[in-house]
């Protein structure tokens, strides 16, 4: 299970997502690198809108076309990039993944989901379909500015001031 | 072979070595699609449901073009072809649609669940989106479906095609005096609906057989068996295991139950239980070896229980387990069942793929036979002709005189003359079925019963005789 690095500017972009669309479920992929190592945190590169295709009730549903995700990941190929999530919102319900998520959700994938109602947003929350038990696991969200990457740990952002300095 | 290269979506490649690209050999998708999982058979839980089919948001591509949009998984591939495997991506705030709050009617109609709260309202809400099939409308059906009905349960399907008979009224609580003679299934929407008018029932006024069973079994979340028969029994199993649906089984023998549930998924199915069924004769039915009439009342209301159950995911689930009622010693036993690794089947070297012709596994004859007048089983002169194409020919006995054989035969007929047949049995014993004819179909039919009374169980009888095969078949064949 992988934890997720979101910037604060693509939590900004999803929630504005959320409310354009409420009280309909918005949805969206989480672009990453395709070369990103399996171990390491997910880093989100962007954030990008998908559209609901879903034949019905949008307020409780969503659905990406195959097609669509066909052609996104088509794109992206190009750049050395590739989708390693997607992000969707809970109008009027807790961000707590349902039945209906669980049923539908794919292993290694990161999913993120936001609660939002007519006044008020909730935490964003991201998950992790667990292959051998077929549940949902909660990853942690983490902004990437605490991210060492050259040291392959978290490092506290105040620390890195110093390390530069030595 | 045709040889295609299968693209495997970035989520599923750790199931699958790592790789982005596979090459598959297979003349259609579904060939492709189970070449791929025989590679990879980590991939399969993802892609395929347990009897095989592809899950319903795995979407199959062939050179960029869904397969839905062609022949599906009949579609034919080409050398070179590419077969993508795409996830349709879906999600959503909760369990079902229509997430309206309960009406007051219902609030107060289900008022004792709703305090439960292991049901409450979400699992009232639940009930209501539920669909559960009940195969057979008779002793174990009706007390099951009354109470799905009376528990909420919002969708009800009936399998049925008998008019209700005086007999039944001694233990088939949906039906009254008055209904006598009505279609079962008429009599019992009306009766399910005056109960709970917020219920929908969806009739199956048909024979289940191998070729509508799945189309039947598909919508439905449970299957609860009530039949009464072994070849119903068998391809409600068989169904249920390929589409991956639970099987609330329950059956009545005389003052002696059994219910167990059988889900593939998660423990064994019913022919993990019972590989073959029993010898046709040995099992009389409620008709002739009579039924206490409670009793079939105490194991539908088990399967009724375990049915929603299973559908609030509440408790323990009879899986794995075989109750067993005596309503005489009024006790109840456990048998603990396992999973047979050599499943036909369900197991993972299942060769059983589809459904089969379930009134030959069970050795009785097809619901639709025809019976001559002594009650021998009778095949017609074209229904002989088409299983002798089969794969599974019948053995043909010519049971006439020597000189009658050398005016004519049919070419894999055996000669054994009436007069020889109670010395030669042994010569049929290792025949899964067996055809005998004579000129008319009168010395054929004496032998037929001969060898009935031995215990031969499918034994037919040609109709008509060779008579009747040269004028419905071979016209060339002389008639004497």
């Amino acid at each position: 299970m992988r934890a997720v690095e979101l910037s604060d500017s693509q939590v900004q972009a999803i929630r504005a997502h959320a409310r354009e669309t409420y009280p309909d479920e918005c949805c969206g992929f989480l672009v990453v690198r395709a070369d990103q190592p399996e171990t390491a945190p997910r880093r989100v590169v962007t954030v990008e809108r998908a559209q609901n295709e879903f034949d019905g009730e949008r307020r409780r549903r969503f659905v990406i076309r195959p097609e669509e995700l066909l052609g996104v990941e088509g794109r992206l190929a190009g750049q050395g990039l590739a989708v390693g999530g997607f992000y969707h919102s809970h109008p009027d319900h807790p961000a707590v993944p349902s039945e209906f998520d669980r049923d539908h959700a794919w292993p290694w994938y990161s999913y993120l989901v936001l609660g939002i109602t007519e006044t008020t947003e909730g935490p964003l929350e991201a998950f992790e379909l667990d292959p051998d038990s077929g549940t949902f696991v909660r990853t942690s969200l983490v902004p990437p500015e605490t991210m060492d990457w050259s040291r392959g740990k978290r490092t506290p952002k105040s620390l890195l001031g110093e390390e530069e300095m030595r | 072979m045709t040889r295609t290269t299968v693209k495997i979506p970035t989520p599923l490649r750790a199931f699958a070595d790592g790789k982005a690209e596979v090459p598959v050999e297979g003349e259609t998708i579904d060939e492709v699609v189970r070449g791929l999982t025989t590679q990879y058979p980590k991939l399969r839980k993802h892609l395929l449901t347990p009897g095989g089919e592809l899950r319903n948001f795995v979407t199959v591509y062939l050179n960029e073009e869904d397969v839905r949009h062609l022949k599906r998984g009949a579609t034919p591939t080409r050398e070179g072809d590419v077969v993508a495997i795409v996830p349709a991506i879906a999600g959503g705030s909760s369990g079902g649609l229509s997430e309206a709050p309960l009406s007051r009617d219902q609030l107060v109609r289900y008022s004792r669940h709703l305090l439960l709260p292991e049901v409450g309202v979400a699992g009232q809400k639940k009930l209501l989106r539920s669909k559960v099939l009940v195969v057979g409308a008779g002793g174990l059906g009706s007390p099951t479906s009354l109470y799905l009905a009376a528990a909420g349960v919002g969708e009800i399907g009936l399998v049925d095609f008998d008019a209700v008979d005086v007999s039944n009224l001694q233990r088939q609580v949906l039906y009254t005096t008055q209904d006598v003679g009505r279609p079962k299934l008429e009599v019992a929407k009306g009766r399910l609906e005056g109960l709970n008018p917020g219920l929908k029932v969806n009739l199956h006024a048909t024979p289940l057989r191998s070729s509508n069973a799945m189309e039947i079994l598909r919508p439905y979340d449970v299957v609860v068996d009530g039949t009464d028969n072994f070849p119903t029994r068998y391809l409600v199993n068989d169904a249920c295991v390929l589409l991956g649906k639970p099987n609330v089984y329950g059956s009545i023998y005389r003052f002696e139950g059994q219910a167990s549930v059988f889900d593939a998924r998660r423990g064994p199915c019913y022919r993990c239980l019972y590989p073959e069924p029993p010898p046709a004769d040995l099992v009389p039915s409620c008709a002739e070896a009579g039924v206490f009439g409670i009793l079939p009342g105490i194991v539908g209301i088990m399967q009724a229980t375990e049915t929603v159950k299973l559908l609030l995911d509440l408790g323990e689930p009879l899986i794995g387990r075989l109750l067993l009622f005596d309503a005489l010693a009024m006790n109840f036993r456990e048998l603990k069942l396992r999973k047979n690794p050599d499943c036909v089947l369900c197991s993972p070297q299942a060769t059983q793929k589809g459904l089969i012709d379930y009134e030959q596994f069970c050795g009785v004859p097809a619901a639709g036979a025809q019976r001559g007048p002594s009650g021998i089983p009778e095949i017609t002169p074209e229904e002989l002709r088409d299983e002798l194409a089969s794969a599974d020919p019948p053995m043909l006995v010519d049971v006439r005189d020597p000189p009658e054989w050398d005016i004519a035969h049919l070419p894999t007929a055996t000669l054994i003359p009436r007069a020889e047949l109670p010395n030669r049995v042994s010569e049929l014993t290792r025949a899964r079925h067996v055809v005998v004819y004579c000129r008319s179909g009168q010395r054929s039919s004496q032998a037929s019963r001969l060898l009935l009374d031995l215990g031969f169980q499918n034994v037919r009888n040609l109709k008509g005789g060779l008579l009747a095969w040269a004028d419905h078949i071979d016209p060339s064949m002389p008639k004497y």
